[in-house]
């Protein structure tokens, strides 16, 4: 399944969140969504995954208009923490199997091992990085074809963060897109195989991290420091 | 495996599985994983580990058996010629290196002679 923006805007009052984007996600892979805080990142995510309207634009999934039918298709998880205080690990996965078609309960109950989380601990009693590791469980136990996860390393210690993005490797495959928005730009460089870059809004660059390397020499983090730092600054002096 | 972010790391990867190839860590014949499974022991890129294999087959490093895998080649020539560009760029680098200290090319072998 490709899914496919087109001038995609999205107007909150006078402040334009989405300005005009167009890109298609391909299935077999993982974009790393980047831009400093209020660029539209999570505006971005929360359009694809059909949890805002847009203003204008359109989406499109294999050529047709996005449906409800798609976004069963679609899993998100947001930056907040998405579960219940009173459940246990184990109801959260029967509560996702409720509630998501393609939720695979195997699938999760092979997570829980891999990051390891024991189905009995409550939701309540676990750290920051537990509940990061949950959500990925949770998000990628789904058959999804597209799975956005917004800021999924966000205040998580690095041990935790590598499992994490190691999850995320072994549970890529031909057939689904993940894209992954983070500020971890470095933690991102052997992951990702294309970086997209917002800046106010807007999709200023989407490029194959490889090739950047091979072509400029430039790995994400000079990319991004180029695009967002100094060099920026430089360029609007000169 | 620590990359540097700036160089592609499919040619890191590369480099890797040469340098395990040529101290014979991976020998002649030996099945090497698959691009998936370089994926993961990596801890990189699907998309990049798929273009390892290509790579190193058109350096002659590694074939394909369709339907099997990929090996490691079983051609000494091919690893004595890998062998002698490793040796050559560790030699550039070391005398690159003396240079830039101040040393003429003519001194190194009374410096090495000196430190055995």
């Amino acid at each position: 399944m490709s899914v496919t923006c087109t001038n995609l805007t999205k107007r909150y009052f006078t402040k334009t969140a989405v300005d005009q984007v167009s890109m298609t996600f391909e299935p077999g892979h993982i974009y790393a969504l980047l831009g400093p805080n209020g660029n539209g990142k999570s505006t971005l995510m929360k359009l694809l995954s059909g949890l805002t309207s847009r203003t204008s634009g359109e989406i499109t999934v294999d050529g047709h208009p996005l449906s409800y039918r798609d976004k069963a298709n679609i899993a998100f998880a947001p930056t907040e923490s998405i579960f219940f205080d009173y459940m246990k690990i184990r109801d959260v996965g029967r509560y996702y199997q409720d509630y998501f078609r393609d939720f695979d309960p195997s699938c999760f109950q092979r997570l829980l091992v891999e990051l390891e989380l024991t189905p009995d601990m409550k939701v309540r009693t676990l750290s920051s990085g537990m509940l990061a590791k949950l959500k990925i469980a949770a998000t990628l136990s789904r058959k999804a074809s597209l799975i956005l996860l917004d800021e999924p390393l966000n205040g998580i210690d690095l041990l935790t963060r590598e499992s994490i993005l190691h999850t995320i490797i072994a549970h890529a495959d031909p057939s689904r897109a993940m894209v992954i928005s983070s500020h971890m730009v470095e933690e991102l460089e052997a992951t990702v195989d294309t970086a997209l870059f917002m800046k106010e809004g807007r999709l200023i660059l989407s490029t194959d991290v490889e090739t950047l390397r091979e072509k400029e020499g430039l790995s994400l983090v000079d990319k991004y420091r180029q695009i967002y730092g100094h060099g920026e600054l430089l360029k609007e002096a000169m | 495996m620590d990359f540097k972010s700036n160089v592609p790391i499919y040619l890191q990867v590369i480099a890797d599985l040469k340098a395990r190839m040529l101290k014979g860590e991976i020998r002649p014949g030996d099945k090497l994983p698959s691009s998936r499974e370089l994926a993961v022991t990596y801890e990189i890129n699907p998309n990049t580990a798929a273009r390892i294999y290509t790579e190193m087959e058109r350096q002659g490093l590694s074939y394909t058996r369709r339907g099997i895998g990929t090996f490691a080649t079983e051609d000494p020539s091919v690893l004595e010629y890998h062998r002698n560009l490793e040796l050559k760029r560790i030699i550039g680098e070391f005398i690159s290196e003396l240079e830039s200290l101040g040393c003429r090319i003519e001194d190194i072998p009374g410096l090495i002679e000196e430190y055995k």
